[in-house]
């Protein structure tokens, strides 16, 4: 398959081209910094660092990190990097976690923003000749914004949709044509549902790719989806504190996605002890924007746990790739000394063809961390032998045995017995914490 | 001729069997045969009722209840009954899964519920016997 790329120089630059890229735009960004947010230049005096200590991406390890917490301290404008006259947009996060992210863009930043979008679009074989529905939000939240820019970047026929009223999405679709669909997977899964509902066939749809993003998703999540809809499915990954969506982005080789190297520095590091990690090590993803000037971030603990690589890709792009986030630090347990996180064991229930309801319980018994995994049977896994749910048992240890380096201790359970609060599964009780 | 038995999901747990029980005595359903096998974590309870479609109804709400066809078969008052169908099921292969016994309403006899990898083997060799096995009807 011919490669397009958007920005072939810099997508398929050498990796001495990328690091002097990024040695020279980190000098000039930490100067930025530290002459204009008072924040974070409080924070490099408190550890001793001044600008002249940051000379190239080596030693952006001695700056500081910035978490979650201080864009709420900060909030809102103490981490802006420049006069508000400046500016010319916000956007900001749904506040799931607490208090909203403002962030501030200046129209070089949307620029760079939609450039990044705009990778990706063509990274999933989007020309001017394509017809990009984009049904994201629209609005404060990045993912519409951000696909809509770089659909226009790209000279697609942009669909501005926004997301729900999913008749009207399948009536755009059918009569406009659509050949690439932009939105959250779990979206792209109803609208594979809906369609068929509706009485079409995989392959009465124009579609040929899409772009799905904003939150976590499984490989058979995505097998699914790219039948359901006869399309192929790309990943798409970003944080509205670095900009929005085109932080990083699958290519056709679908085995991670390349981080835009050119404005983005990425850093994997151990989230207990903020080491850095070599190459290849799981940990936290962290950020460093290279060049934006409204809200620029360093060091930013994004709490996604992933894997970086610099293994060649046969797309010819040369950026680092980052796996799927494999969980988020803050719900990531260490059970005998191993990381285990729950979307992994989500994992194994859908491979396993089980449904995601479950409880993990840790414990410590005689000073051995153990843990029991609770899962719902259904109906139609029900045998009235005894020797058939034992066995059902055994299989999904050994499953979760393979996928989580330790071995828990599954049980089946009648549906509905998970302790759920407020509609919401409690997914782990870790008693551990009650003993110290 | 097979008969329905229930087989319900119980967790290993205080109070999760007299809920069961307490469901079918409210709705008038009695219980003519029952057994449990049960495990660290589960049991399962496989029973035989007297309005097994009422009985899956009322349990299905709350509990993973489905029917397995079993075969009650008759047994008379002898040493060495049971040996005698188990040697013949033997001989033809037939493997029990597990059984329980329990006396019927319409017969003086016992019966034992045998639950069999293959049903109408099962039936035919005790066909071949003479024993008489019962019918959803009779209870």
């Amino acid at each position: 398959m011919a490669q397009n790329y958007y920005q072939p120089e810099i997508e398929t630059a050498s990796r001495e081209k990328i690091l002097e890229i990024q040695n020279e735009k980190i000098v000039k960004q930490v100067r930025h910094v530290y002459d204009n947010v008072p924040y974070y230049r409080k924070l490099m005096d408190e550890k001793g660092v001044t600008p002249d200590d940051i000379k190239s991406v080596d030693d952006i390890k001695k700056l500081p990190f910035l978490t979650k917490a201080d864009l709420r301290d900060a909030y809102p404008y103490g981490l802006l990097g420049t006069d508000l006259k400046n500016c010319v947009r916000i956007q900001s996060t749904s506040g799931t976690t607490g208090k909203r992210v403002v962030a501030f863009y200046t129209q070089e930043d949307i620029d760079i923003w939609e450039d990044c979008c705009a990778r990706a679009i063509v990274a999933a074989g989007g020309t001017n000749e394509d017809v990009c529905q984009v049904c994201y939000g629209y609005g404060l939240f990045t993912g519409g914004p951000g696909l809509n820019g770089g659909s226009h970047k790209v000279g697609c026929l942009t669909l501005p949709m926004s997301s729900g009223n999913t008749e009207r999405q399948i009536q755009f679709m059918m009569d406009l044509g659509s050949t690439i669909l932009c939105c959250t997977p779990s979206y792209a899964a109803y609208i594979g549902e809906s369609l068929a509902e509706a009485g079409y066939k995989p392959e009465d749809n124009k579609l040929k790719a899409g772009i799905f993003g904003a939150e976590p998703w499984t490989e058979e999540m995505r097998r699914s989806i790219e039948k359901s809809l006869g399309i192929k499915a790309y990943d798409i990954y970003g944080l509205t504190e670095t900009s929005g969506p085109g932080v990083s982005f699958e290519c056709s080789e679908q085995t991670g996605m390349h981080i835009n190297e050119d404005h983005f520095y990425a850093e994997i590091i151990d989230p207990d002890t903020g080491e850095v990690l070599p190459e290849g090590s799981k940990g936290e993803l962290v950020f460093t924007s290279l060049d934006k000037e409204a809200f620029p971030l360093l060091r930013y603990r994004t709490r996604d746990i992933c894997v970086l690589t610099r293994k060649k890709c046969s797309c010819g792009r040369t950026h680092v790739k980052m796996s799927k986030p494999m969980g988020r630090s803050d719900d990531m347990l260490i059970i005998r000394g191993v990381n285990v996180f729950p979307s992994q064991i989500e994992t194994v229930l859908l491979n396993e063809g089980y449904t995601p309801n479950y409880q993990i319980i840790v414990d410590r018994v005689n000073n051995t961390d153990t843990i029991d995994i609770n899962i719902e049977l259904t109906t139609e896994q029900f045998s009235d032998k005894v020797s058939d749910t034992q066995a059902r048992e055994k299989a999904l240890e050994s499953a979760m045995r393979t996928m989580l380096g330790i071995g828990p201790k599954v049980h089946l359970v009648p549906p509905k017995s998970v302790v759920r609060s407020e509609g919401k599964a409690v997914r782990v009780i870790d008693k551990r914490k009650l003993h110290d | 001729m097979a008969i329905n038995q229930l087989s319900v999901f119980v967790e290993n747990k205080p109070g999760k069997l007299l809920d069961i029980v307490k469901a079918l005595s409210s709705e008038q359903i009695n219980i003519r045969a029952m057994s449990i096998a049960d495990t660290k974590d589960f049991g399962i309870l496989r029973l035989i009722v007297s309005d097994t479609d009422k009985a899956k109804d009322v349990l299905e709400s709350d509990c993973i209840v489905t029917v397995t066809p079993v075969i009650a078969a008759e047994m008379s008052d002898k040493a060495g009954a049971l040996s005698s169908i188990l040697e013949d099921f033997s001989y033809e292969n037939i493997n029990i899964e597990y059984m329980y016994a329990f006396t019927a309403s319409t017969a003086l006899g016992a019966y034992v519920v045998l639950r069999v990898d293959d049903n109408d083997a099962a039936e035919r060799v005790l066909k071949s016997k003479g024993i008489s096995v019962l019918e959803n009807m009779s209870i």
